[in-house]
């Protein structure tokens, strides 16, 4: 597959929603662990509202409209620390495919990397902080390097989602630096980050909305 | 969980509901959620709007009202509220002189409120954040997300309220704000956990005789976890904690409305000495009978006596609170002719009134 239709981004929101909300008690116990016990309900209530949307996604044909009404859905919905994190990264993603009705491999890195540096610039965290960005600098510069390879849609979907997983387990041995388990310090080692994670379950229902 | 609650998801709502029909000079909205003075649209004044998670009671909703807060966002449980449900009480207080935010330091908090503050100004409504970082249990900003706002906040809230009343302009009411946030330390501990309704279990463990210094208001780990003492010494190191914590230097940000961008700022809290005087706040977290706060009060009057702090001022009650926790804080404000002028103005809250 060359091309990422419309149905397949459709998929992804759907497919994410529906992964969120059976991993809600999941991520939540990650934040109970290091945090404050609220990434799950967070996470599915963003996610519920995304899903009541899917209508109004797939009667919209411009993937550039489809995104920003994503970030804005989640913006509003999550609250937290993730709420602008994710609203923004998909707000900014939408920026640069405006009016397109279709992406090819060129057209998602771009996106996917500006999203990454909308959420770098929110949030102030580096590699290394024990956040998200854990998962998702290392997914961009992993999808910058498949530009030259002339791979498949399935291909590049496949790498980055192993990438993703490699990176949300090196989270556990580091310390936090930033958000609320920065306070924990060294406590913080030996656990799983739960935006990491949950970056991880978002790229991981990309993967699966184009093998169906 | 044995709670006075009807539905899980109500929670927020019905409290609003309660609060508009016992104190008609406030309104709600509820979609987005919003608490604000009733007189807003006659008001000529800078805005204070202040917000947070739910559940540190009577904040930020209690605190609505003349001479303090225009108007409060309440988030989730202990989840900060959204960018366009500040926008939109923002943009319904505002009357032409512009909005200050007062934000705790949260992650969260920050972003959302950076992000309301970026639509506000986008949007012609002048806006500007100042933040509340005031727990001298963090000790570093280099390798953490920096100081926790807690108990500062109240005594920010009513003074910048109250010089908003007397006229101040946005600028003037965010150099207060600022300089209030700089002579502001807290240090609190629990006796015990909290339950967040949704989560339905207590948000951390500890055990029968463990107690933890250094806590913050959702119940995150400060210092360290000791075994159980007596309130003479609880109180020695959380007041010893305030009175001895250095110089305290961090970045912030701040809207420069000439370029239209955030920029970043050095700021300084100088160290307590001898002869200061302080607006005292002896706090409890939520299940803690005034009788133990009076305890605490106690101990922390024979030490500040001993160093020469002397207390101009105080209040003594749950006033910033995390849930059902068992706990205290300490907060002590630094004061000034300016600063004792603001405090003692009138104040007609639902939580907080005098002078009225």
């Amino acid at each position: 597959m060359k091309t990422l239709q419309h149905k397949h981004i459709i998929k992804w929101f759907e497919l994410a929603s529906l992964t969120l909300r059976e991993n809600k008690d999941y991520l939540t116990k990650l934040d109970s662990e290091i945090g404050d016990a609220d990434h799950g309900f967070n996470m599915e209530r963003g996610f519920n509202k995304v899903h009541n949307k899917l209508e109004e996604f797939s009667l919209n044909t411009d993937l550039g409209a489809i995104f920003k009404n994503m970030g804005m859905t989640l913006i509003s919905s999550i609250g937290g620390a993730s709420g602008p994190l994710y609203g923004t990264f998909f707000l900014q993603f939408g920026m640069a495919i405006v009016t397109k009705t279709e992406l090819s491999l060129q057209d998602f890195v771009t996106a996917f990397e500006k999203g990454v540096n909308g959420v770098k610039l929110r949030g102030r965290a580096s590699v290394g902080d024990k956040t998200m960005i854990d998962v998702l600098a290392p997914v961009a510069d992993r999808l910058k390097e498949s530009l030259s390879e002339n791979n498949t849609f399935e291909k590049v979907f496949s790498d980055i989602v192993k990438s993703a997983e490699k990176s949300m387990k090196s989270t556990v041995p580091l310390i936090a630096k930033k958000g609320r388990a920065s306070y924990l310090g060294a406590r913080s080692v030996g656990h799983q980050d739960a935006g990491a994670t949950s970056s991880y379950l978002i790229l991981k229902s990309l993967k699966e909305a184009i093998e169906e | 969980m044995k709670k006075l609650i009807n539905n899980i998801e109500d929670v927020i709502t019905e409290q609003m509901q309660g609060m508009a029909a016992a104190h008609p000079e406030l309104k709600i909205n509820l979609d987005p959620k919003f608490i604000i003075r009733a007189d807003s649209d006659s008001q000529k004044k800078v805005v204070i709007i202040s917000g947070g998670g739910s559940g540190h009671e009577p904040m930020h909703g209690g605190y609505v009202g003349k001479g303090m807060l225009d108007a409060a966002c309440p988030g989730e449980v202990f989840t900060s509220p959204t960018p366009d449900q500040m926008f939109e009480c923002a943009k319904a207080a505002h009357n032409g002189h512009g909005v200050l935010f007062l934000v705790k330091n949260y992650t969260g908090d920050v972003m959302n409120f950076e992000m309301a503050a970026e639509m506000l100004n986008a949007e012609g409504i002048k806006t500007q954040n100042v933040l509340i970082d005031d727990d001298v249990a963090v000790k570093d900003s280099l390798y953490t997300a920096g100081r926790r706002g807690v108990g500062t906040t109240v005594i920010m809230e009513k003074i910048v309220g109250a010089a908003a009343e007397a006229g101040y302009s946005l600028e003037a009411c965010a150099k207060l704000a600022t300089k209030v946030n700089s002579y502001g330390r807290s240090m609190g501990m629990a006796l015990t956990s909290c339950i967040v309704p949704a989560a339905g279990k207590p948000n951390f463990d500890i055990d029968e005789n463990e107690i933890e210094i250094g806590v913050g208001i959702h119940g995150e780990p400060g210092r360290k976890r000791i075994p159980h003492t007596s309130c003479d010494e609880i109180t020695s190191i959380l007041t010893h904690a305030i009175l001895d914590d250095g110089v305290y230097t961090r970045q912030i940000r701040e809207w420069d409305h000439g370029t239209g961008n955030w920029k970043e700022i050095e700021f300084t809290s100088p160290p307590f000495k001898s002869g200061d005087k302080m607006i005292v706040l002896v706090n409890g977290l939520g299940s803690t009978p005034l009788s133990e706060l009076y305890g605490v009060y106690r101990k922390m009057h024979e030490i500040c006596e001993d160093k020469n702090i002397v207390i101009t001022r105080k209040i003594i009650g749950s006033y910033i609170t995390a849930l059902d926790m068992q706990g205290v804080s300490i907060t002590m404000v630094k004061t000034d002719d300016e600063i004792l002028k603001f405090w003692d103005a009138p104040v007609k809250t639902p939580a907080l009134r005098w002078g009225v």
